[in-house]
């Protein structure tokens, strides 16, 4: 059966659109606020034999772009090895083992199978993060936790839907073991509610256009989003390039962990190369299989966006399946911090070996880390427990058009960091200020993006603050002559006495009491090209608006600048700029 | 819903609408029976002169006009073209930089490319110490002296307005009130902006920017009014001007200045108001509108007479205005959107668009990319006279040849059926958009009329109908002026919000009621001050409401100003059930924010003085003009075209047909019923062709 290419166009669009729509059902009805509104959460199509990604929202969270592929096809495989009860009709699958294509546990799937006629004819599937799983440390994400056990409930496939009925029996087991439990019924709903809203509208579209059409579409759309990548993959010159990228530490033992990449372009594929990367480590920054996977995927389609998430664009993208390292972790490696950490590393490694080929598609590297700051601890005004996370963004990098965004999310995520003002009405915190870290941005032609700087102190008697954050030993990378961003700093003042964590970006329960403050400076992005090439207004203009000092001018970018009428000494910079 | 009776008028309004490429004119005065319907270029540079030409071509008596309402895009412009006045910004020590942060995001979930520049740039943002908590307490107490010499310093760098932006303010506006007053010893003109005074919201970035917007464009507003006034009463004309606002109300020029970011987004907002106007003369309470124009589509939903106002929208990436505006949404697809293969081979269908110049190959104008008005007028839908003139040297040949390079030779398809397709594409993305904004506002589109008007919308919605499910689609009588209809039919509005966010056991149910007394009197206090002769002011009451826990919120809609508890539980339980079809008894309900809408409503206007009888002939064969080839899906059918303004109002027929009018050409496809009321709407009932 051939299938025009109209047809094709509109199938595209009607199976994007029954994701999209699964996307948007499940925000608007979710409690959870990381859900609604930082939607940390993803929906797609899955096929029926292989679990292949048909289609994707295009508002779900980057770093489920893979993963949910990766469990799809473990789900299937359990159930044909017959470790996994068959599926029925209006069943629906629970799953969060990490290690069968997942991230950390809090990123909870439902994968309901779709029939059509008495078969199967594709797999729905979302992914939610659910704001506790249990574990040792409120919300899940430990800095310090060295196996999986400690980091909280782990779910094997279940059904928790059994012919369109909630399993009352697993379900209680699963509020037993996580806090907070007596929202979760609202978020499951909302869960099982975009999967049946992507049902009804996949009829729909079924029903108008015919299953054999709509099956063949699958299949075509499958191969031209092959193409499509391939003739992207294609703009770069055969080759061999590498670089490497480092995550502070794992947490637990205070030495780097280094991303070693190695990409070959040959012709239509590229292969991507990870095995000299550090060993599995201690600490919870190992990265599942299917999280470095999603990586690769997601730092490619940032370089390349306008090819459709499906299967069929990841065909030409090879991955070596990095043995041995700690991006393959296995059983009982605790993986916390793959998705939030890991993942951005792994795709600043990809950015940084790519960007002298595909010199305007590629910036130099972000800030690469989501902030994580947590503190928990009891609210005496309101005479309760609180856990409070304060996420944070920090610079992009400089690229061949532009300087880099101030304080932009993390680079697998999409989502907003709450206001000032809803924080201290929420939590007993104060701010002392919420403003750009000045300087923190990579000098370049086009410079990196300023990070973030916050300080607030603590209002309640007793809390206990963590961090899991990066970059804080090494800065975002600058790429074609540009310098790195500044680095992340933590610094908590403990009764006027000032404490720097020794793993400088990771640490857990540090204790705080009221009048103390916490510190953080995130990173800035890397810069793009040489900062003496850097039009000398422009650096006047940050130096107008205080983003670098007289002194940085000189030094960074060699441009004087009189203090007295802030004008640019025309002569001096001439000399400073000749010298480089 | 209350009334206050007040002596009604006669009608007598003439309303002017600029939009992006057309100024258009109204004008009814209904004791002399006269009517006037203009189209004039827009003048992009000062809206003003368009305005004029507009009045001069309508050859208008303007003492003989008793009022003018009038759409403006003067702000929305200089906001996005960023050519706004130099603004400072004073504010709470360590937070100068909220409105660069932004909310920690990027334009595009994918792609780490993105640039933001903030309205007030960081050499124009000054702290001073003070801090109000959470609550309102004051923890620092405002330093009166670093306000009075940052004001000052603020002026010596060239600033014309200032913005007073404090954490908190929402909650304790004390020191923004007292930093008003010294700054307002000292600053030579009223541009001075609070942030609570826009809206009273706890979120620092959205609100500092909403301030920061209204200051900006202030006196780029005023110095507008102000001309076009002096043009108005050089004309002769000495009554009020009023100006239309995103909330879709109107307001008097004299006050419109002080909340000017109330006017950035007011141009699409005035279609909604005249769909709504259209909607309730015939008895049609759920709409989704279709506007369709040049480069884009504006969509929004009227549930039960009412469009649909939000308060979270953004101009464009990390510029939110939080205040009251008419929820539209944009689409990148209009009759100069451009057809183009993409990498894999698949056809695309914009956004990127032909623009207004060279624009699409029919135009003349040197354009060489395939739109699609070239596909509608291959397809025989648009009537190529009407497109090509003498200066024209475009023959549909040359159209053809085009298609066959660019697109058909690739898509193994012939000029005609590309033409088809790049059509069914356009439909497919716009039908996907909106079904995107109905669900997002939670309904089902299928329960809706579609209301189609712009330039390009009656062509295509017969298709989108389809695609959508939607079994019927409203014409209004004069679709290419919808927006200064609007003008002519808007009421005086004056929105209020305040955020209580409080559990609902927790609330006090008097303090609720005074709270809208408050507003109500506010409300009706500031409509009653512009001096109009109204027939009536009615009031509004509505509740944000959330379960505890949940972020999104659902509005109630109350009937009086003094619910009780039990009332507002029950009615949100049943809201929320309708729209999420999930009942969470267990969980107790939050009251985030309370409204109250004012709206001061003028005489109602008659839309049947929309058509010129004149012109219309009894018998529907009378308004036939010829026959044309027209391509429905598989052929080429022989298709009557008809004159809109010789059509009978109330008639009946079957597809295929083109109805001609001035500003927009109808397409009934075959299968679908077309008919017309005593109004002079046309209804499309979509059958099942497609």
């Amino acid at each position: 059966m051939t299938i025009d290419k109209i047809t094709l166009s509109v199938i595209q669009a009607g199976l994007q659109q029954v994701c999209d729509e699964m996307d948007l059902s499940f925000s608007r009805a979710a409690f959870s606020p990381v859900i609604s509104e930082a939607n940390d959460r993803s929906d797609g199509i899955y096929a029926a034999d292989n679990g292949d990604l048909i289609a994707q929202g295009i508002g779900g969270l980057p770093v489920f772009v893979g993963t949910m592929e990766y469990s799809t096809r473990e789900l299937i495989r359990l159930i044909n090895e017959g470790k996994v009860d068959r599926p029925n009709e209006k069943d629906i699958y629970i799953v969060n083992d990490p290690y069968i294509g997942g991230t950390h546990l809090m990123d909870v799937r439902f994968v309901k199978p779709y029939f059509r006629k008495g078969k199967i004819f594709c797999w729905l599937s979302n992914t939610g993060h659910w704001p506790d799983i249990g574990g040792s440390v409120p919300g899940g994400f430990s800095a310090s936790a060295t196996a999986v056990e400690q980091e909280g409930l782990r779910l094997p496939p279940v059904k928790l839907f059994k012919k369109g009925r909630l399993d009352n029996e697993i379900y209680s087991i699963i509020c037993s073991n996580i806090r907070v439990a007596d929202q979760r019924i609202g978020d499951v709903k909302a869960q099982e509610a975009a999967l049946l809203v992507g049902e009804e509208r996949l009829n729909f579209l079924l029903d108008k256009y015919g299953d054999e059409v709509v099956q063949n579409s699958i299949s075509f759309l499958r191969q031209t989003a092959c193409n499509q990548m391939k003739s992207f993959i294609q703009e770069i010159p055969n080759g061999v390039y590498k670089s490497s990228a480092w995550v502070d530490s794992d947490g637990v033992i205070n030495e780097p962990l280094e991303i070693k990449l190695v990409i070959t372009k040959k012709d239509e594929e590229l292969e991507f190369d990870f095995s000299g990367s550090s060993k599995p480590c201690k600490g919870p920054m190992n990265s599942v299989l299917a999280t470095t996977l999603s990586s690769v995927y997601l730092a490619i389609r940032h370089i390349f966006p306008e090819v459709p998430i499906n299967g069929g664009a990841f065909i030409p993208l090879k991955v070596k399946r990095p043995l041995n390292t700690f991006l393959d972790a296995h059983y009982p490696r605790p993986v916390s911090g793959c998705a939030a950490e890991v993942s951005q590393r792994i795709a600043e490694a990809i950015f940084i070996a790519l960007v002298e080929v595909l010199p305007s598609r590629v910036t130099a590297a972000p800030a690469g880390t989501s902030g994580n700051f947590a503190l928990g601890g009891f609210n005496e005004e309101s005479n309760s427990d609180f856990v409070m996370y304060q996420l944070s963004g920090g610079g992009y990098g400089g690229n061949a058009d532009h300087d880099g965004l101030a304080n932009g999310c993390s680079t697998i995520g999409i989502s907003k960091a709450p206001p000032v003002e809803i924080m201290e009405q929420k939590f007993p915190v104060l701010y002392h200020h919420y403003a750009l870290h000045e300087g923190s941005g990579g000098a370049g032609k086009q410079r990196g993006g300023f990070g973030l700087d916050y300080k607030l102190e603590i209002l309640c008697k007793n809390a206990q603050a963590s961090f899991v954050m990066d970059h804080g030993r090494y800065g975002p990378q600058g790429v074609m002559g540009g310098m790195d961003g500044q680095v992340n700093v933590v610094n908590v003042d403990q009764s006027n006495k000032v404490y720097t964590p020794i793993h400088l970006s990771k640490e857990q329960d540090i204790q705080l009491t009221k009048g103390d403050t916490v510190h953080v400076k995130t990173p800035g992005g890397g810069g793009y090209g040489s900062p003496y090439d850097r039009d000398e207004l422009l650096v006047l203009q940050d130096v107008k608006e205080k983003k670098y000092s007289i002194k940085e001018a000189i030094e960074l970018f060699g441009v004087s600048i009189k203090e007295n009428d802030l004008k640019i000494n025309q002569k001096e910079t001439k000399l400073l700029r000749q010298k480089k | 819903m209350k009334q206050d009776n007040q002596i009604s008028t006669n009608f007598n309004v003439l309303g002017i609408d600029v939009g992006g490429t057309f100024t258009d004119l109204i004008y009814v005065d209904k004791e002399n029976n006269i009517i006037e319907f203009t189209k004039v270029p827009t003048s992009p540079k000062n809206q003003a002169f368009g305005v004029m030409d507009a009045i001069r071509k309508a050859d208008l008596k303007l003492d003989q006009v008793k009022l003018i309402v009038h759409g403006t895009t003067t702000t929305t412009n200089a906001l996005l073209e960023r050519k706004l006045s130099k603004t400072g910004l004073i504010t709470t020590k360590g937070f100068k930089d909220v409105i660069e942060l932004g909310r920690r995001t990027r334009p595009n979930s994918y792609g780490m490319h993105g640039k933001f520049v903030p309205i007030i740039s960081r050499d124009l943002r000054f702290e001073v110490s003070e801090r109000v908590d959470a609550k309102g307490n004051v923890i620092t107490p405002l330093n009166e002296i670093e306000v009075k010499k940052n004001a000052e310093k603020l002026l010596e760098l060239g600033c014309e307005s200032i913005v007073i932006h404090f954490l908190h303010s929402y909650a304790n506006n004390n020191h923004e009130l007292r930093a008003f007053e010294i700054i307002s010893e000292s600053w030579p003109n009223n541009y001075i902006t609070m942030g609570h005074s826009l809206l009273s919201e706890n979120r620092e970035y959205e609100r500092g920017v909403t301030a920061a917007i209204n200051a900006s464009v202030q006196p780029i507003l005023e110095k507008y009014l102000r001309k076009l006034e002096n043009e108005l009463s050089i004309s002769n004309y000495k009554n009020e001007l009023l100006v239309m606002n995103g909330n879709g109300g109107t307001i008097s020029s004299k006050m419109v200045v002080n909340e000017a970011a109330k006017t950035v987004m007011s141009g699409p907002a005035s279609g909604v108001i005249a769909a709504a106007h259209t909607g309730q003369s015939t008895g049609i309470n759920n709409i989704i509108t279709y506007d369709m124009g040049g480069t884009s589509t504006d969509v929004a939903l009227i549930i039960g007479n009412q469009p649909s106002v939000s308060s979270d929208l953004e101009v464009e990436y990390g510029m939110p205005v939080h205040v009251p505006m008419v929820d539209v949404r944009t689409v990148g697809a209009g009759g100069g959107s451009i057809a183009k293969l993409n990498l894999a081979g698949l056809l695309e269908v914009g956004p990127e668009s032909a623009g207004s110049f060279p624009g699409p190959i029919c135009y003349g104008n040197g354009g060489t990319i395939p739109t699609i008005s070239d596909a509608n007028l291959l397809l025989g839908r648009l009537n190529i006279s009407k497109i090509i003139s003498d200066k024209n040297k475009v023959s549909i040949v040359d159209i053809k040849k085009i298609f066959l390079k660019k697109l058909s030779k690739s898509l193994h398809l012939d000029e005609i059926k590309t033409a088809e397709a790049v059509i069914k594409i356009a439909n497919t993305k716009m039908a996907g958009a909106i079904r995107m904004v109905s669900i997002s506002l939670g309904v089902d589109p299928r329960d809706f009329t579609l209301f189609a008007f712009g330039g390009a919308g009656p062509l295509h919605a017969s298709a989108l109908a389809k695609e959508l499910g939607i079994p019927k689609v409203l014409v209004p009588a004069r679709p290419g002026i919808t927006n200064a209809l609007g003008c002519v039919v808007a009421d005086l509005r004056q929105d209020f919000t305040n955020t209580l966010n409080t559990p609902i056991d927790k609330v006090n149910i008097l303090d609720l009621h005074s709270l809208f007394e408050e507003q109500e009197k506010k409300g009706v206090e500031l409509i009653k001050k512009q001096g109009l002769k109204l027939t009536r002011i009615s009031s509004n009451f509505s509740l944000d409401m959330q379960f505890i826990g949940q972020t999104h919120i659902l509005r109630i809609y109350l009937p009086n100003s003094y619910p009780d508890l039990d009332y507002l539980q029950k009615s949100f339980e049943k809201s929320y059930l309708n729209r999420f079809k999930v009942k969470l008894s267990e969980i107790k309900a939050n009251i985030v924010n309370v409204n109250t809408t004012i709206q001061g409503h003028k005489a109602p206007f008659d839309i049947s003085l929309l058509n010129n009888k004149l012109d219309k002939r009894l018998d529907l064969d009378d308004a036939l003009l010829e026959y044309r080839n027209v391509y429905f899906k598989d052929k080429f059918l022989n298709t009557p075209i008809y004159s809109r303004d010789r059509m009978p109002f109330e008639f009946q027929m079957k597809g295929p047909a083109i109805i001609e009018q001035m500003d927009t050409t109808t397409l009934i496809e075959p299968d679908d019923k077309l008919y017309g009321d005593y109004l002079g709407n046309m209804f499309i009932e979509v059958g099942d062709f497609s």
